[in-house]
């Protein structure tokens, strides 16, 4: 395999705590290696440009049955994105809903290595992974369902901790799946009858249980496995005004708590898209930022991480097993409406949006992103996302680090605004003139993420030994001052180097690289009561048999990636 | 001796059943007896080991001789039609796994082909129409467990879907619903009094062809607005009952088919379906699905969307993805002579698309791969026997509320006989050669 020597470029690392120093970066047998390990290298100029780890995406709704049912409902999103196949490129297209193709090209193109499909339905599983089998370049893994399963909320309805964790360790299996999710916990169960849970106390219809026992009984049972990540969490009430006080009541029943792993994550809980989650007011008229308080709590306590959901003012499809969400929204804004609710496992909804820059609604939906990043304290537990597709498409990332890294852009964005003064009233954006670095930005698009996600030993650094995953941008940072290079620098990467192989180069996709499929394989004593209730459920309730559920790893994973937990002791 | 393969699952209809068991000899060779399967379910299996079956390849000269080729002269014959072909049509795709679908594309993609699969004569209409206003639906467990009130509009499942009312729909005792079929009521809206009808508690018996009518009178009677005495021939009074019946129920499910689909107004009338779905949201839980036909045409529709974008008549023919169903859907481009070769796999237009169409395929190289001599063989220039998808080798297949379930092989195909994906792989093969791709 080739050996790369990359030189002479601006490396940001936050794992070794490199700030923008020239060091040269080695690549070899597929991993970091130190350049002395090298016998004929291949050498990148890097001189003037800027060098970090490959992206790592913690959040993106990129594969499986909401994603494809949102490509099939929406021939619209294909107008004008379309580019034909060339050398190892198939035709893609496709603008908030990509087809599995260009998912993996622009990931790739922008710089990013590996991404988490943030939702993946138990029964659909094999559907999850036959689109990421099909997705080029990225490594990826899948978070199943949990906070709505019926097990689930029948064991902790009971207090039984290891029962569910056995559950959690039968389900990762057989669905090859890689963390525990949690959306809108209870409230997509009550959306089977048409209604929903809006606060975390609110009793799930039938299993009287509640969102925050949900919520709490999963983090230990995801502690008592020592799961490489936390519980990964969408909350209850997303998207209502006066929603933060929902977000802090679900915040605050993880204080205290401290991570059991040994892949060396600092968090208990992440919470996703917050700024879906950071609404004040009580109506869509006083409508307001709540960022200061969701990052007043988050700066004084470690043990969560969360990421932004970045609106970023663009036409996109929203889509989310947050089902009854997703009903609200076609009520509000009178498009077409999908939704599949799902036996035992949950629910999906996908409604078309549109993030007008003329509504004051969404500037201030915008301010709140970008507000939970400039108000972090540490970067290394705040990320970038878009909840792809549901803020904007993923494709919009080098947008939203100009944002971040720019006042001046954040400002001519406001002043593009129809209601640029109201929606400056509404929040604290006018008065935040932090501007990150590129070290922060890293912080956030790769060593944070591949920390909180348990994967730290692979990715988001280039420490020695590292996967062979770099990017590098044709920026730099000292003498770069116009904020458009920064969107246009990190959309096009000058090289992606994916596994130790040259998968991009000046923007061009050079091959379909090794992609991985990643999943956690954890081992619990065995548990002949949780065996027995998975057989009664498929002979009674489900409508596919057991032996047809499980998602076997020849054939639908591409090159599977068995990350092993032993949690038997 | 002879063994028990469990967990089947049944390659015929949408219904996709996995709980067939069948009996097989010690050798894996042959099928001895199906259990659990309906009448056409257990037919499908039986037809495998039918002794007439094509085992070899066959080409159709110019006087209409047949001859036997071997597989390699079948792999080129269809590898030169297609990489020489301006715009060939790529047909079917709708009894076949996932994994043969996915290979078709890239050979479509390679070759400009159009991509097409039967929803183009079936729910072709019902793509079109959640692309209108989308579709609140469920899996077939959701309507097992919760739902206390059933419509079968223009279908009829007692002989197209023979186990689905058992399985799923009518029957079965679930979680929420103990009771099973004592507590559901069953709303049959269909112009001919068919079996299924027979069972409803409601038949609406409507004029043919006045599906909108009907829809849009059950809308109003749902606002509670005044109707006329009839609408679509259905009194009054049997259309607020029929209303009432559904706003009162706890979990509504319509399911829907070809008798609407392809009627007067087709997608018009899946649309307003679809919003009466959207309105009953507003009352109680309501979901609506099409009874899909073929076992896997859904799993063709996915295959395309996530490769493409599009669930069906997909023409790739310009280097990039386009779709214009009336434009870029198969009868209208045989008509129209448009496509100077046709492939089909998995299917049989000879037998389903109109005589005209049929004709046109008659004076086109055209290639038919299927386990069976069939009508579409008779007007093409070839036929690839292939293996049974479901019997000799297994695949992913999505059932009609699109959950993907792995098919699976009970017996060997005969000696030598390739499956669709051996057989496309190896065109594949063939076409990058002759086009001189990596
Ligand atoms: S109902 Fe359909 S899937 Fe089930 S056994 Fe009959 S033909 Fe097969």
């Amino acid at each position: 395999m080739a050996e790369y020597l990359i030189k002479n470029g601006f490396v940001f690392d936050p794992v070794l705590g490199i700030k923008g120093d020239r060091t040269d970066i080695a690549v070899k047998d597929g991993k970091i290696v130190e350049s002395t390990a090298l016998s004929n290298p291949q050498v990148i100029d890097a001189a003037g440009k800027t060098v970090m780890a490959a992206g790592v995406d913690i959040h993106a709704h990129v594969a499986g049955p909401k994603v494809n049912a949102g490509r099939n409902f929406r021939p619209e999103d294909k107008l004008f994105t379309y580019k034909a196949g060339k050398g190892a490129m198939r035709m893609a297209g496709g603008f908030s809903i990509p087809t599995t193709f260009k998912t993996g090209y622009e990931y790739a193109r922008m710089g990013y290595g590996t991404v988490m499909e943030a939702a993946m339905p138990p029964l659909y599983a094999r559907h999850v992974h036959e689109e990421m089998r099909d997705t080029p370049i990225i490594d990826e893994g899948a978070y199943p369902v949990f906070g709505n399963n019926w097990f689930v909320l029948e064991y902790l309805k009971n207090n039984e901790l290891e029962n569910t964790a056995a559950y959690i360790s039968w389900l990762l299996q057989t669905t090859r799946g890689y963390a525990v999710k949690i959306v809108n916990p209870g409230g997509t169960e009550a959306w089977g009858w048409g209604l929903n849970c809006n606060s975390i106390h609110d009793p799930v219809p039938y299993f009287d249980i509640t969102p925050a026992q949900i919520m709490k009984g999963l983090m230990e049972a995801n502690e008592y496995l020592k799961l490489p990540h936390s519980i990964h969490i969408h909350t209850n009430n997303l998207g209502n005004p006066g929603n933060y006080e929902t977000t802090l009541d679900t915040f605050k029943l993880f204080e205290g708590e401290k991570p059991k792993d040994s892949f060396g994550r600092s968090q208990v809980m992440h919470h996703t898209h917050v700024q879906f989650h950071s609404y004040g007011g009580d109506n869509w008229g006083n409508f307001e930022s709540k960022a200061d308080v969701m990052m007043d709590y988050v700066n004084a306590h470690d043990n969560l991480t969360i990421d932004i959901g970045q609106v970023t003012l663009d036409e996109t499809t929203t889509m989310t097993a947050d089902g009854p969400f997703e009903h609200h929204l076609t009520e509000l804004n009178h498009l077409k409406w999908a939704n599949r609710d799902v036996e035992l496992e949950t629910a999906a909804g996908i409604v078309p949006y549109i993030y007008s820059p003329d509504i004051k609604v969404c500037g201030i939906q915008w301010a709140i992103g970008l507000e939970l990043a400039l108000m972090a304290k540490d970067l290394m537990r705040v990320f970038i996302t878009t909840d792809h597709p549901n803020a904007g498409p993923f494709t919009r990332y080098p947008r939203v680090m100009k944002w971040l890294m720019s006042q001046k852009a954040r400002e001519a964005q406001i002043d593009a605004m129809k209601y640029g003064d109201k929606v400056r009233d509404a929040t604290f954006i006018a008065g935040l003139d932090r501007e990150l670095d590129l070290y922060e930005i890293a912080q956030m698009t790769r060593a944070g993420t591949a920390k909180a996600l348990g994967l730290g030993h692979m990715y988001g650094s280039l420490k020695v030994g590292m996967e062979g995953d770099v990017a590098v941008y044709d920026y730099n940072p000292e003498t770069a001052d116009d904020p458009e290079l920064i969107e246009k620098a990190f959309g096009n990467a000058a090289y992606l180097f994916k596994a130790g192989e040259m998968v991009v180069r000046d923007g061009d996709i050079l091959s379909n690289g090794r992609k991985r499929t990643l999943w956690v394989d954890v081992k619990v004593n065995d548990n002949p009561q949780v065996r027995r209730d998975i057989t009664e459920k498929f002979l009674k309730y489900y409508t596919v048999s057991e032996a047809n559920y499980e998602v076997h790893e020849e054939g639908y994973l591409r090159n599977p990636f068995r990350i092993e937990v032993d949690a038997t002791q | 001796m002879a063994k028990i393969v469990t967990d089947v699952v049944c390659p015929f209809c949408g219904t996709l059943c996995d709980d067939l068991e069948v009996k097989v000899t010690d050798d894996d060779k042959q099928i001895l007896e199906v259990y659990n399967a309906c009448v056409i379910g257990t037919e499908k299996f039986l037809h495998s080991q039918a002794k007439d079956r094509l085992k070899v390849p066959m080409k159709q000269d110019e006087e209409g001789n047949w001859s036997e080729v071997s597989i390699n002269e079948a792999v080129e014959y269809t590898a030169q039609m297609l990489a020489k072909a301006k715009k060939p049509l790529m047909y079917g795709w709708s009894s076949t796994n996932c994994e043969a679908q996915s290979i078709g594309g890239e050979i479509a993609e390679l070759c400009g082909a159009v991509v097409d699969n039967t929803a183009t004569v079936c729910h072709g209409t019902t793509l079109i129409a959640v692309q209108d206003v989308g579709v609140p639906s469920c899996t077939l467990g959701e309507v097992k467990n919760r739902a206390d009130r059933i419509i079968f509009w223009g279908c009829n499942p007692a002989h197209a879907h023979p186990r689905h009312m058992s399985r799923y729909s009518i029957f079965p005792r679930g979680f929420f619903t103990g009771k099973g079929h004592k507590a559901r009521k069953m709303i049959v809206v269909d112009p001919r009094t068919t079996d299924t009808a027979k069972m409803a508690d409601i038949h609406m018996q409507l004029e043919q062809g006045r599906d909108y009518e009907l829809l849009s009178a059950l809308r109003v009677a749902l606002r509670g607005a005044p109707l006329p005495e009839k609408v679509a021939g259905i009194p009054r009074e049997t259309i607020i009952d029929a209303a009432e019946t559904l706003k009162s129920g706890r979990f509504v499910v319509i399911f829907f088919g070809m008798g609407v689909t392809q009627s007067l107004s087709k997608n018009h009338n899946i649309d307003i379906a679809i919003m009466l779905t959207k309105d009953l949201n507003e009352h109680t839980k309501a979901a609506i699905m099409p009874m899909r036909g073929h076992y896997n045409v859904t799993g063709s529709g996915e295959v395309l969307g996530w490769q493409f974008g599009y669930p069906f008549s997909v023409d790739l023919s310009r280097g990039f993805a386009r779709y214009n169903p009336g434009d870029s859907s198969s009868n209208d481009l045989l008509r129209r002579d448009e496509v100077d070769a046709v492939f089909v796999l998995g299917s049989d237009p000879g037998a389903h698309f109109p005589i005209s169409s049929v004709k046109k395929i008659a004076n086109l190289p055209s290639v038919c791969v299927d386990p069976h001599y069939t009508p579409t063989t008779a007007v093409c220039k070839l036929h690839m026997p292939v293996a049974f998808v479901g019997v000799e080798v297994g695949g992913c297949t999505y059932r009609m509320d699109a959950v993907p379930i792995h098919a699976r092989k009970v017996v060997d195909a005969p000696e030598g006989m390739l499956t669709d994906e051996e057989f496309l792989k190896m065109v594949l093969k063939r076409i990058k050669e002759i086009k001189g791709v990596a």
